[in-house]
């Protein structure tokens, strides 16, 4: 019943959209996407449709997170949760490389390169442009990360439309969303109609139609394209959050020294959540080991963070000791030097930094307060 | 082949001697410490001990005594590095609360005869006293810090022990964040790391068992716990536990005091 998928939107059922699931596994992926654990939507292994977050969804606000029921059983019926995929592409920890003394002899191995085929399921526009940045950081100069090149080569996206918008989500205000247009090997939307339950399908890469040649679909209706795109407008059209976005890179870098700074060092923690969370973040820490007899040495590299004093120690002490200017380094590297450095903004508007902020602070009330236009600037909490 | 180890001993003050215990709880590693090191002093593994001088010695415990006051000089003169390791070593420990009272009440209330008492009026950390060489945080410590610890002292290198927030272990862990997820009070994003996220890794929060991260901001913290539902006198009492007195976590409490 395979029909042909050139660009052509297909319908999948949830039992088609289960057949999908094992025809990638079947192609020799691990297949990972959105879990329920811990009472929040965390990435992890997902072997079959049954381990997604059937009928739940989330509610976010700055410092805040609630996952609660919904009144239907859609499969990705929430935003975007803690994890992202840098959590496989940009490992947490990672060892270089092992070295070890006999006698007079050292032997310095380097760690295997992964050979991992990973199958990303349900990632959404931001996390695609994430992912993007990330490539360009970590893969698109002269000096490639390996392991990152090795992983991102052999990975399968298989993305979702948004079906709603969380409510610290500005994707459409980074260009970045929630529609999603390239990067993806398979895109689903997902309808809900009464007791109908579909999958609208397209494909954006040859391994996306062999796949979906393999298996059993239909083609979609008008209506049904229709619909899908009825989604995705309405999820543009209720972001929790904007940021206007034109003008950051001028705006920041003409404000360096903006009252605003020192309110917002007031607030801010300096505990790095927002980096870590962060889909574009990428950077580390490198760390030398030595066991007890010296005879075996290793070298780690884990995620670190502009917030960590550590971080910026150069001789003499951290270059961005107060909490003013690693809040300063982080936020106009994001939004503005980083569009000098890569050539975009480091920031895809996933809301991330606003939720998992312990204290909730909220970039773009950052960015209205720079601006000048925002009333609460004298009355921070 | 006869070489010469470096000397270890391990010097007990006022404390629970869980530290020292974690020396023993290495297990795996404890031989293989045994054969690095000359383990010249540690009466609670050993009655048998060899005189100083000493080339590292590890301090548990924080000085509330007149005697302990006189007897780190004298551990610091036959030493030639000296760590603390512990709360009470590097904070004054759960026994700093005395700071914060009257601590012949205290006496008066606990022993028959408060007389033979002899005690100071502050528990203190070890530095307070003498130049310390490096400080090992937690209540306890962590065996895997303690075994990296004596591994770069043998080696000559820096130890890593990465004085950010306990959130940063959370997010390599891959753990949820229990304050935002679930509204649970957590202590994590001023707390040094070390532990290992233990406790969130639980879904519980953190308690500060390390003490302060290298730039706490605890009033910001506060202001959000107590939107939790976090009163005053339960503001003051989350930070006065196993660092009370560290310096960050003592002010804290001190501005919720009512």
């Amino acid at each position: 019943m395979a029909a042909q998928m050139d660009g052509a939107t297909a319908i999948l059922t949830v039992e088609g959209l289960e057949a999908l699931l094992q025809a990638i596994q079947a192609h020799g992926y691990r297949t990972i996407g959105p879990i329920l654990q811990d009472q929040a939507i965390l990435y992890g292994d997902v072997s079959s449709t049954n381990d997604l977050p059937r009928g739940w969804t989330d509610e976010q606000d700055g410092g805040r997170y609630r996952l609660m029921r919904r009144g239907d059983d859609a499969l990705f019926g929430y935003s975007v949760g803690p994890h992202s995929w840098k959590k496989y592409l940009h490992a947490p920890k990672l060892r270089l490389w092992t070295a070890e003394r006999r006698g007079d002899d050292i032997s310095v191995a380097p760690e295997p390169q992964p050979d991992d085929r990973l199958a990303f399921i349900g990632v959404r526009a931001c996390e695609i442009r994430a992912i993007e940045i990330q490539d360009r950081t970590l893969v698109g100069d002269l000096y490639a990360d390996p392991h990152y090149k090795a992983l991102r080569e052999r990975a399968l996206i298989v993305a979702v439309n948004c079906g709603q918008a969380g409510g610290t989500c500005f994707c459409a205000s980074m260009q970045a969303g929630p529609r999603v247009k390239q990067g993806f090997d398979i895109a689903l939307t997902e309808l809900l109609d009464g007791d109908e339950h579909l999958f609208l399908v397209e494909t954006g890469s040859d391994e996306g139609r062999v796949l979906m040649a393999s298996i059993a679909h239909r083609a979609a209706s008008e209506d049904e394209i229709e619909a899908a795109e009825g989604v995705i407008e309405r999820t543009e059209s209720s972001m929790g959050r904007d940021m206007r976005s034109d003008d950051l890179n001028e705006l920041l870098m003409s404000n360096l020294e903006h009252p605003r700074w020192d309110e917002v060092a007031t607030r801010c923690l300096t505990c790095a959540n927002c980096t870590l969370v962060c889909p574009t973040c990428f950077c580390t820490s490198v760390e030398d080991v030595s066991d007890l007899t010296g005879e075996r040495a290793e070298r780690w590299r884990r995620w670190d963070s502009c917030f960590t004093m550590d971080f910026s120690y150069i001789h003499g002490g951290s270059v961005r000791a107060s909490a003013k200017s690693r809040y300063r380094q982080w936020m106009t590297h994001k939004l503005a030097t980083w569009i000098d450095q890569f050539g975009s903004s480091g920031c895809v508007g996933c809301g991330r930094c606003i939720t998992w902020c312990p204290v909730g602070i909220d970039i773009t009330e950052e960015v209205r307060a720079i601006r000048g236009c925002d009333a609460s600037a004298e009355e921070p909490q | 082949m006869a070489r010469i180890r470096p000397k270890l001993a391990l010097w007990k003050f006022a404390s629970c001697d869980g530290c020292q215990l974690s020396l023993l709880d290495c297990e795996d590693e404890l031989l293989t410490v045994a054969g690095e090191v000359e383990i010249a002093y540690f009466l609670e593994a050993t009655r048998a001990t060899v005189e100083g001088p000493y080339d590292l010695s590890l301090v548990e415990g924080s000085v509330t005594t007149p005697h302990d006051a006189m007897r780190i000089q004298e551990i610091r003169k036959k030493s030639r590095l000296l760590m603390t390791i512990g709360a009470c070593a590097t904070s004054g420990g759960i026994q700093a609360l005395r700071n914060f009272a009257d601590v012949r009440e205290y006496a008066a209330i606990v022993y028959a005869r408060p007389d033979y008492i002899q005690t100071l009026a502050t528990s203190t950390a070890i530095a307070e006293h003498v130049k310390v060489d490096f400080e090992l945080r937690g209540c306890p410590i962590s065996t895997r810090q303690l075994v990296e610890v004596i591994s770069a002292f043998l080696a000559g290198r820096k130890p890593q022990t990465p004085p950010h927030s306990v959130c940063v272990e959370c997010k390599i862990a891959g753990n949820l964040c229990v304050m935002v997820g679930h509204g649970t009070p957590c202590l994590g994003p001023v707390t040094h790391a070390g532990c290992g996220a233990l406790c969130p890794s639980y879904n519980r929060g953190c308690y500060g068992c390390y003490g302060p991260m290298e730039t706490p901001n605890a009033p910001s913290l506060s202001a959000w716990l107590s939107k939790l539902g976090m009163d005053d006198d339960a503001l003051k009492r989350v930070y006065r536990t196993f660092n009370a007195n560290a310096d960050a976590f003592r002010k804290e409490s001190e501005r919720h005091e009512g």
